[in-house]
């Protein structure tokens, strides 16, 4: 019956439902993944991210969709079943085992001797930087040491998928980075698939071969993280990318190359169209730190506030149309000041439509 | 003395609040009163009769007791009942509870398990012998289907007893167990399950761990209820045989042989063999991982 551990080519989600009542959760969800794939599933609060992974786990019925390993359909199998490894985005820890038998569980589980075990839990809290913490009881440790053995308990029993629900949430900016390093490793040496949901775009970005965007249940755009930068497909996507500037504009035709020339609060720029353009109003987006302070730039605004932040200058300005804008300043900007901002027009993006 | 200024002595409001006294602890008070007017002042008169019998030295109740099989085999009949009475409800509360949490109408089950527990002992014992006794409905069906040529003595025995206790004891048993259950935080379970543990794994190592200090409690409180067995024994037992409890020789001692002072030494042996088996499953208890059942944040 178990098929623990089963090694597969490919994890297939076939139009992926999941209905709670009369709200759709996932709104069928397509998506195939490798083994060996490293795989981020990047989405605002409550889009579906943690009912994506708790269908693929077995945990939540199907309510439409199939999803396979390889040729062999599994949403029907029970959760102990497939195997996967899942870390929770609540933890889940047994708070009445010791943390060395809450990583040993799914050893034990497995039947595997007991020095095999120790030895594995061992090596996996080293993993996690939890040498010293064995025999404590998960209440009486901190939140990130809970989701480091959260972390531990998953993996060491090497499950072909691994899923992790923003197992780095409750992180210092230190420990982040390193566990972003060991995790990144570990998906190496298991040779695993792994599924990562997060919030944060930058962990998304360093950490995934390729980036699900997903909203309100369905998937927005797949890509590799430098297509996600730089080239968002749609508005929604450019937004939760980091695009902060999303300028009203008007088609006034093409421009040198594959570019476009638009019409932004009366002044004439150029910029670069993703997807097919049709004249009328369409939008701009701009990261912040690509719009900067020129002399000769198309926006003129007036500074309403600035705000160091290591490195550059981050501030805000309003044109006189009332459009809010975030720019990036080598040096200080006093509120007040009158100035033109511009980007480099392979990093301004167009998008048909309205914003 | 230099000019700082002393600290001020807090006033006695403050003091006591310190302690954890202010006047919501006022409210405790009624309750005290009646649990010394009710309990405790009984149990000190019953106390110090049991040592003035009616003839012989001040321990001569308990040696009358323990000398007389007649009286000191009501205990090993009590227990005999009232364990096996207490553990079978335990055992049919967890499957049940295990089912019922995930149910979405809870609260009308809860409610209809509750009526039983208001209907108490006798009505229970009424019913059982309307349906169990020598012409009780069933005996009847069997008979006239021809199964059987003279009635089953299912009642006036040890199963009589055994059965109604089961009966009134279980919605109490039930409703203690369930309130444990659903305390424990499912995804322990769901992360159990992604680790490989099986339903009955599942079980053993993550609910019944969780459950067991609450399950203690509950052992305790029905086996307190079973101990005390009165109507049942002699209504749907043998009161004479195999189910004269420990509370029909005390109720003898008092009404038919007119002895308060033995009445009340069988009283407080009654009293000390509860406390000790309280006492013995509470010790177990510590045993048990007794922290919230929750798995993480949230
Ligand atoms: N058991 C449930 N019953 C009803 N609705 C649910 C249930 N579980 C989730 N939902 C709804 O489904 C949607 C998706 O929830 P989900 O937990 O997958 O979000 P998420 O993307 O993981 O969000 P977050 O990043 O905040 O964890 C939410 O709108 C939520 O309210
Ligand atoms: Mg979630």
């Amino acid at each position: 019956m178990a098929i623990h551990s089963k090694d597969f080519r490919t994890l297939r989600l076939d139009g992926v439902q999941r209905d709670f009542g009369a709200f759709n959760a996932l709104k069928g969800i397509s998506l195939t993944i490798a083994r060996g794939e490293f795989v981020a599933l990047l989405g605002p609060s409550g889009c579906g991210k943690s009912t994506a992974l708790n269908c693929v786990a077995g945990l939540l019925p199907l309510t439409g969709g199939t999803i396979s390993l390889d040729d062999t359909r599994i949403d029907t199998l029970s959760p102990e079943d497939r195997g996967f490894g899942m870390v929770f985005q609540n933890y889940a820890l047994f708070p009445h085992m010791s943390v060395a038998r809450n990583v040993g569980f799914g050893l034990a589980m497995r039947n595997e001797p007991r020095a095999q075990i120790a030895e594995k839990v061992a090596e996996a809290l080293r993993l996690v930087r939890l040498e010293g913490q064995a025999d404590k009881l998960p209440g009486q440790l901190s939140g990130g040491q809970q989701q480091r053995v959260a972390i531990a308990r998953a993996i060491v029993v090497a499950p072909p998928l691994v899923m992790m629900d923003e197992p780095l949430s409750n992180l210092d900016a230190k420990l982040r980075l390193e566990m972003r390093a060991e995790i990144r490793r570990i998906h190496a040496h298991l040779g695993s698939a792994t599924i990562y949901v997060t919030h944060d775009q930058d962990e998304a970005l360093s950490l995934a071969d390729r980036i699900v965007v997903m909203r309100q249940g369905e998937v927005r755009q797949v890509g590799t993280p430098e297509d996600l930068y730089t080239r968002p497909a749609t508005v929604d996507v450019a937004e939760f990318m980091g695009f902060r500037n999303m300028l009203p504009a008007t088609m006034a035709g093409a421009g040198s190359g594959t570019r476009a020339r638009v019409t932004v609060d009366g002044a004439a720029c150029e910029g670069t169209p993703v997807g097919p353009l049709a004249p009328g109003a369409v939008t701009l987006a701009i990261r912040p730190e690509d719009l900067r302070p020129q002399d000769d730039g198309p926006l003129a605004a007036r500074v309403d506030q600035v705000e160091y932040r290591g490195r550059a200058f981050f501030g805000i300005a309003t044109t006189p149309g009332g459009t809010a804008l975030h720019f990036r300043a080598p040096s200080r900007v006093a509120p007040g000041t009158a100035l033109r901002f511009g980007a480099d027009p392979d990093r301004i993006l167009i998008y048909g439509g309205a914003a | 003395m230099t000019g700082a200024a002393l600290p001020r002595r807090p006033g006695l409001r403050e003091r006591l609040a310190r302690r954890g006294l202010d006047g919501t602890t006022l409210l405790v008070l009624p309750a005290a009163l009646a649990i010394l007017a009710l309990f405790v002042f009984p149990f000190i008169e019953g106390l110090v009769l049991s040592f003035l019998p009616k003839q012989g030295g001040p321990l001569a109740n308990y040696a009358k007791f323990f000398g007389d099989p007649y009286l000191w085999k009501t205990i090993p009949t009590t227990l005999g009942i009232a364990i096996p009475a207490t553990l079978a409800n335990i055992a049919l509360s967890v499957p049940v509870a295990l089912r019922v949490r995930r149910m979405k109408r809870q609260r009308l089950l809860t409610t209809i398990l509750v009526i039983p527990i208001t209907l108490g002992t006798v009505l229970v014992a009424e019913g059982l012998l309307n349906y169990l006794g020598p012409q009780g409905w069933l005996n009847r069906t069997l008979m006239a289907l021809h199964l059987i040529d003279r009635p089953v003595r299912l009642v006036h025995n040890y199963w009589g007893v055994l059965w109604s206790l089961v009966i009134a004891g279980f919605p109490f048993t039930f409703l203690l167990t369930l309130s444990y259950v659903s305390g424990i935080d499912p995804n322990l379970e769901r992360a159990a399950a992604t680790l490989g543990a099986g339903p009955r794994a599942r079980f053993r190592t993550v609910l019944l761990p969780l459950m067991a200090s609450g399950l203690a409690i509950t052992f305790c409180l029905s086996f307190v209820q079973a101990f005390a067995v009165y109507p049942s024994a002699v209504l749907v037992g043998a009161p004479a045989g195999s189910t004269r409890v420990i509370s029909i020789a005390a109720f003898q001692a008092a009404y038919e042989t007119y002895d308060d002072s033995l009445a009340s030494s069988i009283a407080m042996i009654m009293a000390a063999i509860q406390l000790v088996i309280v006492v013995l499953v509470l010790a177990g208890r510590s045993l048990f991982y007794r922290g919230p059942a929750g798995g993480g944040k949230g």
